[in-house]
């Protein structure tokens, strides 16, 4: 917990409350801006084009003024709609997704005993703007509730694309928040808690939960994440060429830019959950460095690299792998991402029983080899079969 | 430390209310702004709903097909279950191998209901 709440909360820690949100808001907003300037100049890059170039320096100012813009556009609501679902909905699209940053650590010292306390005018705080004992669970929250956004917006336009578009859509993010919390779950044996200031704690010293949970849950939650996003090559739910723009083909001006910044903001906020959850936050070497440059500035370098790798990493999906097709998409998650989440949960809770209690670690970890090589030959022999199964009458039963 | 009013659970959420609060105000704003300076000049042909420049043909609620709703089902099972493993792995260690059989034996069941929904061919999609 903020060790800034745990006393007395007077008007001076109010207003330090009040000073990190209005910090991570700006942050956020900033950060959104750029991050769509940045995919658009980097896509534009790897296709051998411009990009934006016109508005301010390299074009950064370009959302500025596409945002800008859509305040001038008339508001339309189609005539079939439901109004009341039809105005509620990009709300529930743009809530959730910056209230997930409210549980990110960017920034402080993890080094030593600093476990990422500042001190801010004579109080001591966290620098995230909350840091709930369920912090985690507080994410996976928000991008449930992020699903209905995107379903009510679909259903309540009363159209024929939307419809098709956000049917897609929940099934798709449904499916993938499955592997997704699963994947969670590995980090959680290994970090012990919920509370994301003590996950990036923990890791703390370089043992990142990318390798202390064996690179596995990782790929598993990049890919789970990207789906979740709705981000390429999993972007049935808006297939340009198919659904015209899917769940939000109805909405106009304003309202059509808050579904845009919550899809960007999601964006941010997933890479910024996996540097928290698998590469150590705002945490790094200090090199013996103390006071507020270890604090603030350092903190929030280590941060904002991490970051960065992430957002390009998700633009480079974008720029180069095709969209899947929904039966694949079904079965990637289905048949792949959660059986090997789950049995990679399992070796992971009974390595660390094992080293908690007096087991044999190696044999231990040679059962679970066994057990995971087990596992992975059941499910392609099903997979296998299956498929021969249905392609008997065409080919004849000697495949 | 005196008792205050505040209990622990209600203190890590203060920061929370606050920062939803604040995001509430900013998109009200932005809303009220748009509201002001956006042009309105209504004409019936702009509210027919959009279906690629033609008039809409037929139902426009159409009906969709049922596996999506069964995805939504099998999801169920599988997010209860993440919820019940996560207080568990956090704790790992006071419950130690008992925990560990007992996880096992809850994931074996769950995982029969995943073979029994795959051999049913609900996860076929064609």
């Amino acid at each position: 917990m903020d060790p800034l709440l745990s006393g007395d909360v007077g008007l001076a820690e109010i207003l330090i409350v009040l000073l990190k949100v209005v910090v991570a808001f700006a942050a956020l907003l900033i950060g959104v801006m750029l991050m769509v300037w940045f995919e658009r100049k980097l896509v534009a890059d790897m296709q051998n084009r411009l990009g934006p170039n016109r508005a301010g320096p390299f074009g950064v100012l370009q959302t500025l003024a596409d945002g800008i813009k859509l305040f001038f556009k008339e508001e339309l609501s189609p005539q079939n709609a439901d109004p009341f679902v039809y105005r509620l909905a990009p709300y529930l699209s743009l809530i959730p997704a910056f209230l997930v940053f409210a549980v990110v650590p960017i920034a402080g010292n993890f080094s030593g005993d600093n476990d990422g306390v500042v001190t801010m005018f004579g109080h001591e705080t966290l620098m995230q703007v909350a840091d709930p004992q369920i912090g985690i669970l507080l994410v996976l929250a928000m991008s449930s509730v992020a699903v209905y956004g995107i379903m009510l917006a679909g259903w309540s336009s009363g159209s024929k694309y939307p419809l098709l578009g956000s049917v897609r859509a929940t099934s798709q993010m449904v499916s993938y928040e499955a592997a997704l919390g699963l994947s969670v779950a590995t980090v959680l044996i290994v970090a012990g808690s919920l509370s994301t200031n003590l996950i990036v704690d923990g890791q703390a010293g370089g043992r990142w939960n990318l390798w202390m949970t064996g690179l596995v849950p990782f790929v598993v939650f990049l890919i789970a994440g990207t789906a979740e996003l709705n981000r390429p090559p999993f972007d049935l739910v808006e297939a340009e060429q198919e659904l015209v723009g899917g769940f939000h083909t109805e909405y106009t001006a304003l309202r059509f830019a808050m579904f845009f910044l919550a899809e960007f903001m999601n964006t941010v906020t997933m890479s910024a959950i996996i540097v928290t959850l698998f590469f150590g936050g705002p945490s790094g070497p200090s090199f013996g460095l103390d006071g507020w440059f270890a604090d603030y500035v350092l903190g929030f370098g280590y941060f904002f690299a991490k970051l960065l790798v992430f957002l390009f990493v998700f633009v480079w999906f974008r720029a180069t792998l095709p969209r899947l097709r929904y039966d694949q998409l079904m079965d990637l998650g289905w048949k792949l991402l959660i059986p090997l989440a789950l049995g990679w949960f399992l070796v992971v809770a009974a390595v660390k029983v094992a080293i908690d209690t007096t087991w044999n670690v190696a044999v231990v970890l040679g059962v679970a080899a066994a057990g995971l090589l087990l596992g992975g030959m059941l499910l392609k022999l099903a997979i296998r079969s299956g498929s021969e199964h249905r392609t008997d009458e065409f080919v004849g039963g000697d495949r | 430390m005196a008792e205050s009013p505040l209990s622990d659970f209600l203190r890590s959420y203060l920061t929370v209310g606050i920062f939803a609060s604040l995001g509430f105000i900013l998109v009200g704003l932005l809303v009220l702004i748009a509201w002001m300076i956006r042009p309105d000049r209504r004409q019936a042909q702009k509210y027919i709903s959009y279906e690629s420049g033609v008039d809409p043909v037929g139902d426009l609620w159409s009906q969709s097909q049922i596996r999506y709703y069964i995805f939504a089902l099998l999801f169920v099972i599988f997010d209860v279950e993440v919820v019940f493993l996560f207080p568990w792995s956090t704790q790992l260690e006071a419950f130690g191998a008992f925990g560990l059989w007992h996880m096992f034996f809850f994931i074996f069941v769950l995982l029969l209901s995943l073979i029994y929904a795959w051999r049913k061919g609900v996860l076929r999609w064609a």
